[in-house]
């Protein structure tokens, strides 16, 4: 085939080895493995979406007001020591917030609710934050001088102007959530880490991956949905992706 | 009308205060386009930012057709006068027809009227609606975005406009095009206009009066050829440019020293004739022939008149240079100069003569309100000297 280029060759490799593992995995009896376990991955699922939801909601609605306060010209003073100690917190590893929040709230799904609400919250108030700032002050010039309130101003001309950075923020802030559910597990909140971490306690493989793959591939649908939602939402003219 | 009333501000900066604006008091009369001009740092920017409260003032009051503003809600005041600055500021994440609608949205326009004034205001800067009303800001040139920039500013039909700098950030051959533009426009809106520039050939085209401040106090108020001709102090004189009795010409027409006397020859008459009335009227080496209607059709040579006999319709060259009743002198002198003239015929619409203008008018004219304004400051510092300490008027 004299006329088949580099991108095509490439993707007809990629399609033969899919296949090629699948036919391996089938006769290996893998498949059939993972199929025992789906009952298993579908329960834990809903339970890791559930903590996913409940924490990134609440980090959302909480850290998008945070953002948006700490950005007024009334907050200046305090805006910026508020985001040195925010940022502070984001190096915190997660693993120790949720050890923390154990520790101050007992084990279940609320001390796991909360320490990934803190953990998400951080990426999410520091964008919103950033983009406010970063709005051009030509944009909030003209926009108080033709007469808009403080108001207008900030629902029709920071805001849209500084959405892609704040759904950038929340793109950041889901994956780590999705990421971190996991480790929920270890608290008693149950969901995928439960088959994660099970499974390299007993040394089971197939009991591991059926953890972590639906993690993998729970983290890169909640990622595609958030830019989906972006794409849609940020108005066109500041819309990188459908300039 | 605007009128500032000891209009000043004080900055508080860690190295102490900073009067930016001292005591500014200038009224801009209804219609007329007032620049304010001075070096960075000199206070028109902040005065202009005083009439529209983007920088509040320290004290000072600021009266727009007569009313105190004070006492006006600053949402209120801002939406009754249009704004436009250097950066534009064009909302990008709004289409064109979404940034010119933004005002008469907030005074509660409704839609219909609105989005006819969008298509009128895209009329009036002379861009093809249909083509630009859906597009986003980020798709347009930058001329392009400074007309919307004033359509915007426009669009509920204000009074009174600020414009900080607009064209200061636009390539020179499209600013003079938008100046124009602007210049045309405001014929027709008759709006009273305070306009930021630090271009003293910009605020010669487009002032109707010129303000010239410095640090922070207004040096001079005057219209420009005022300004030119009788620059107040060394500092006015020195940021008008030694060439100021050039800049002059922009602003005076043909018309205004045009003289009715002009010699002219005929077809038929002799090139004797010619010579005559060459050496009669001081011209140098050439006469203008016109037909019955008085158009021109051609020039005699002196060489040619001297040397040669016969009819000045056998022996014509070229077709002579002229310029019109509303020419600038600028356009004239640049003529004298590349056609080793020292006189040129002007014609009226219909392309007849009806008179000349001299070099000698044309320094003559320059010349005058050199030597009034000389003479006055003359008399000014006797005056001062006999009874010092005399204010100034």
């Amino acid at each position: 085939m004299p006329t088949l280029n580099l991108s095509g060759a490439i993707r007809l490799l990629v399609l033969l080895a899919v296949f090629l593992a699948g036919v391996w995995s089938q006769a290996s009896g893998l498949i059939d493995e993972f199929i025992f376990y789906l009952p298993d991955v579908q329960y834990l699922v809903v339970q890791h979406l559930w903590l996913t939801v409940m924490s990134g909601c609440l980090a959302i609605l909480v850290a998008i007001p945070l953002g948006i306060l700490l950005s007024r010209p009334s907050m200046a003073r305090v805006a910026e020591p508020a985001m040195q100690v925010l940022n502070v917190g984001t190096t915190i590893p997660t693993l120790a917030v949720l050890a923390l929040s154990m520790s101050f709230l007992g084990i279940g799904t609320v001390p796991a609710v909360f320490g990934l609400f803190v953990a998400t919250l951080l990426p999410i108030t520091r964008n919103t934050y950033t983009g406010l700032k970063g709005v051009d002050p030509a944009l909030m010039e003209a926009a108080a001088g033709i007469g808009m309130s403080p108001t207008q101003r900030l629902l029709r001309v920071e805001l849209p102007n500084a959405l892609y950075v704040i759904f950038a923020g929340i793109r950041t802030a889901l994956a780590i959530n999705i990421g971190t559910v996991p480790l929920a597990f270890l608290i008693g909140a149950g969901g995928l880490g439960e088959l994660i971490f099970t499974g390299i306690a007993l040394y089971d493989t197939v009991m591991m991956l059926a953890g972590a793959i639906p993690t993998a591939l729970l983290a890169i649908a909640v990622d595609m949905l958030i830019a989906i939602t972006a794409f849609l939402l940020v108005p066109r003219g500041v819309n990188p992706s459908r300039a | 009308m605007i009128r500032l009333d000891n209009l000043t501000k004080v900055f508080d900066t860690p190295k102490g205060a900073v009067t930016a604006a001292d005591h500014i008091s200038m009224e801009v009369p209804s219609g007329e386009i007032c620049i304010l001009l001075g070096p960075s740092g000199c206070g028109k920017t902040t005065t202009l930012k005083m009439i529209n409260r983007i920088i509040r003032p320290t004290s000072g009051k600021v009266f727009i057709n007569g009313e105190d503003t004070t006492s006006l809600d600053t949402q209120d005041l801002r939406r009754n006068i249009g704004y436009v600055i250097q950066q534009i500021g064009l909302f990008p994440n709004m289409t064109i027809e979404e940034n010119i609608t933004v005002v008469p949205k907030l005074l509660g326009w409704d839609k219909a009227k609105y989005r006819e004034r969008a298509r009128e205001m895209m009329h009036m800067i002379a861009l093809e609606p249909d083509a630009f009303l859906k597009r986003y800001p980020s798709e347009l040139s930058g001329g392009q975005q400074q007309r919307i920039g004033v359509a915007r500013a426009l669009a509920a039909d204000p009074p009174v406009m600020l414009m900080d700098e607009p064209f200061g950030a636009i390539d020179p051959i499209n600013r003079a095009v938008i100046q124009d533009e602007f210049l045309k426009m405001q014929q027709e809106l008759n709006k009273t206009i305070m306009f930021v520039s630090h271009d003293i050939d910009e605020a010669i085209k487009m002032g109707d009066r010129i303000a010239i401040f410095r640090a922070g106090k207004l040096v001079q108020y005057s219209e420009p050829d005022e300004l030119l001709a009788a620059p107040k102090n060394d500092f006015v004189e020195s940021f008008l440019g030694e060439d100021r009795a050039l800049k002059r010409l922009n602003l005076v027409k043909v018309r205004d020293l045009a003289s009715e006397e002009i010699g002219l020859v005929r077809p038929d008459d002799t090139l004797a004739d010619a010579l005559d009335r060459i050496e009669s009227y001081g011209y140098q080496n050439s006469i203008v022939m016109v037909n019955d209607k008085r158009q021109p059709v051609g020039i005699i040579n002196a060489a040619v008149a001297r040397t040669t006999q016969g009819h000045c319709r056998d022996h014509y060259q070229s077709v002579p240079v002229v310029v019109s009743l509303d020419d600038d002198l600028r356009k004239v002198a640049s003529l004298m100069f590349a056609n080793d003239m020292t006189w040129v015929p002007c014609v009226d619409d219909d392309g007849r003569i009806v008179g000349q203008v001299t070099q000698r008018a044309i320094t003559h004219h320059l010349g005058s309100r050199y030597r009034a304004h000389s003479k006055r400051e003359g008399d000014a510092s006797a005056a001062e000297a006999a009874s010092s300490p005399a204010t100034k008027e």
